[in-house]
């Protein structure tokens, strides 16, 4: 199942783009398997996702937690928390 | 009532936005304008947002505020992209027939807005430094106590 992949701010800035389009394996179920399954290729990766205390997450454009089901998600954003107002 | 939610890189025009809350016809308007602070050498602020999801998020912000107080009118609205110092960055306002819920639904709009919504704040420099505005905990303890 394709996903499309956002990074926002910081996040963005580091890995250097703002989409992508992934295909996990299935067991990647939930918001923090998928950032774990991101951080294990490496390099820019595994920097942008060093600190997961300062990382959000949004499923289908509504913010989620770590253990939210990403199983059938289609589109899916990692961001540091929110600084807006 | 259907919420006014506004989201771009057009200026904020607060005069307008009031007058429409205040055309609702309830006996009182309340509302928060943030600004853009020059604090530190701060040339430029550019907020980033999440086109679609904020929109989204900003609506349901307002509709919460809707559900709690007895409001007539119930305006969000936020800017984006590069600003300066001076300039009105965001706008929360309410309607009501007694200033009670206006005055406590704005409190509640703005609060709610800084933690539930996905905006990052740049700020830009005069030596030409840049940085990400980090989350301030006080930002949640501030949502927090709506409950």
């Amino acid at each position: 199942m394709t996903i499309e992949l956002l990074y926002f701010a910081r996040i963005r800035e580091a890995i250097g783009v703002d989409a992508e389009r992934i295909d996990p394996p299935a067991d990647v179920d939930t918001v923090a398997a998928l950032v774990d399954w991101l951080a294990a290729r490496g390099g820019v990766y595994a920097d942008a996702f060093a600190d997961r205390g300062r990382l959000r997450a949004a499923v289908d454009q509504v913010f989620a937690t770590p253990d939210a089901s990403i199983v059938g998600a289609r589109e899916i954003a990692l961001f540091p928390p929110v600084t807006g107002g | 009532m259907n919420p006014l939610v506004l989201v771009g890189p057009q200026p904020l025009d607060t005069p307008a936005l009031l007058t429409a809350l205040e055309d609702a016809g309830g006996g009182g308007v309340a509302s928060f304008t943030g600004i853009v602070r020059g604090d530190g050498g701060l040339v430029e602020l550019r907020l980033d947002h999440y086109p679609g999801m904020t929109e989204r998020a900003l609506a349901g912000v307002a509709e919460e505020a809707a559900r709690r107080w007895p409001l007539l009118a119930v305006t969000v609205a936020h800017r984006t992209g590069p600003m300066v110092p001076g300039d009105r960055i965001v706008f929360v306002g309410a309607a009501s027939r007694h200033r009670a819920a206006a005055l406590e639904a704005t409190a509640f709009l703005i609060d709610w807005l800084k933690t539930r919504a996905p905006f990052w704040k740049r700020e830009g420099f005069a030596d030409g430094s840049a940085r990400w505005v980090d989350a301030r905990a006080e930002d949640d303890e501030a949502t927090a106590r709506w409950g």
